[in-house]
């Protein structure tokens, strides 16, 4: 059970820093893009692994590319994100298993956090630390933005530049999560925490509390039963998250004829 | 004085002409109403107004003029986590509770309705909290879209003697889309008529006589034969 704490610090910043911006994610209602974002890392981390460099550099590289894709097919184009999220971001993963040895396909889809070293791991909880001050410090104007464009406009609010910066702490966090969930269930890192929150939260304040409150119980309950078990612990980590998303789903049902939600 | 001046004014989506050659001006303290049918432009012109619809021609607001804007419609989740305060407190540091609670003064909500919940409160009571978001901030014009039916006419009322109050009181200038024209004869100054074009312009009285609103409604095919010519 050495050096068991390392990880699970890690994996809750991380987590806590992934369910932070996935609050904004649900708000938005783009869950999909998370999702799709996660698979595009995977060609960048195969294409890293074949030249021998950090496939955190490559994961970032890809992502950065692709975050400026989405936003100027969002801005310049006719076009559904949806559509192009389903087929080229699907394509990406394809390929990157592709490409991608046997052993560390494995690792990039599923995770493994464990066997971060010392200098990894700082790196990562900074960064996460960067993302959440980031996040914390445009909130209110994330919010309105996702509640209403008009209104954000309004008040001399830049949308585009305000979902450009959104989209790039995105692709950072989705870049600091695969390492530990791996591609596959990256999107669930972003998304169930949050999910669950909005579940059984009314205020803004208790929504994003919740949502960090789940995703970093989640992770570090999950790193620990994953050593206990000597299981991956992306997996687990979404099976926890799992259990907590239901158990949200069932007070929210009970507490519905309560409140007597109308319309 | 003069708080908007717009000229030649175009707006296209696709091809297709929304807006078209449209000039008009607004005069600082006077309720300008904006009407017309269904898909004449109305909500273009008012977002092209507030910078979020590209356009050809010129849109100048005087220097310095502060603008607050009411939307028509929210698509809003009933279970949007987000409390009516926090609403008002998305404004920024302006939002203070004091500011908060005179501004619900303003629109006539009770105090209560801050710990509701945002997407369950009723329509019409969102419409007032959107007017008071709008005008905490300040704003020397308010830029105000009716919603067509959501809203009972009694609560409709009771914005409107809202927003004259506002306006006698603060000089406020308003320019509202209305699909009311009892509401234009008794609160608007100045009328502009809308079907893509500008059909008249002026004091209600003026220039709403029967063969005007019979254009501008289509009555005779007078609107449908005009859209042939494009």
């Amino acid at each position: 059970m050495e050096n068991i704490l390392l990880p699970m610090i890690v994996a809750a910043f991380v987590a806590a820093s992934a369910s932070l911006l996935g609050s904004f994610a649900i708000l938005k209602r783009m869950a999909l893009v998370g999702d799709a974002l996660s698979h595009v890392a995977l060609p960048g981390m195969a294409l890293a692994l074949l030249f021998q460099f950090n496939p955190f550099i490559g994961a970032i590289a890809f992502l950065f590319v692709t975050v400026v894709g989405i936003w100027i097919i969002e801005y310049r184009s006719s076009l559904s994100l949806d559509t192009i999220v389903g087929v080229f971001f699907t394509a990406s993963l394809a390929a990157g298993a592709l490409v991608m040895p046997e052993h560390d396909l494995i690792e990039a889809l599923f995770g493994n956090i464990t066997d971060l070293t010392v200098a990894e791991s700082v790196f990562s909880i900074t960064l996460s630390v960067l993302l959440i001050v980031l996040i914390l410090s445009i909130y209110k104007k994330l919010t309105l933005n996702m509640v209403s464009e008009e209104m954000a406009q309004s008040i001399g609010i830049r949308n585009k530049r305000l979902e450009f910066i959104y989209l790039l702490a995105f692709a950072l966090a989705v870049a600091l999560g695969i390492r530990f969930v791996g591609a596959l269930l990256m999107g669930s890192l972003v998304i169930i925490p949050a999910a669950s929150a909005k579940n059984i939260a009314r205020s803004l304040r208790s929504f994003m509390t919740g949502s960090v409150v789940f995703g970093v119980a989640a992770a570090s309950i999950g790193i620990y039963i994953s050593r206990l078990y000597a299981m991956t612990p992306g997996p687990i980590f979404i099976m926890i998250s799992s259990g907590i998303f239901i158990t949200t789903l069932i007070i929210r049902q009970l507490r519905k004829p309560l409140s007597g939600r109308a319309s | 004085m003069k708080v908007l001046t717009v000229k030649n004014l175009n707006i296209e989506f696709g091809g297709a002409k929304v807006i078209e050659d449209l000039s008009f001006d607004v005069e600082k303290g006077e309720v300008l109403a904006v009407i017309g049918p269904i898909g004449a432009g109305k909500t273009v012109l008012i977002k092209s107004l507030i910078g979020l619809i590209p356009h050809r021609g010129e849109i100048a607001w005087s220097p310095g003029i502060k603008t607050g804007y009411v939307p028509q419609r929210m698509d809003i989740e009933t279970d949007v986590p987000l409390t009516v305060r926090e609403f008002f407190r998305l404004r920024g540091a302006e939002a203070t509770d004091k500011k908060i609670a005179e501004t619900l003064a303003f629109v006539q909500l009770d105090h209560e309705i801050l710990r509701k919940g945002f997407g369950e409160i009723s329509v019409g009571q969102r419409q007032r909290v959107l007017v008071a978001w709008a005008v905490l901030g300040s704003p020397d014009v308010l830029i105000f879209d009716e919603p067509t039916a959501d809203i009972d006419i009694a609560g409709q009322e009771s914005i409107y003697k809202m927003l004259y109050h506002l306006q006698k009181n603060i000089g406020l200038t308003v320019i509202l889309v209305s699909h009311d024209l009892n509401v234009v004869y008794r609160h608007a100054q100045t009328v502009l008529c809308l079907n893509r074009k500008n059909l008249c312009f002026g004091a209600p009285k003026e220039v709403l006589s029967s063969e005007q609103l019979l254009a501008l409604y289509g009555g005779e095919g007078a609107f449908f034969d005009h859209r042939h010519e494009t």
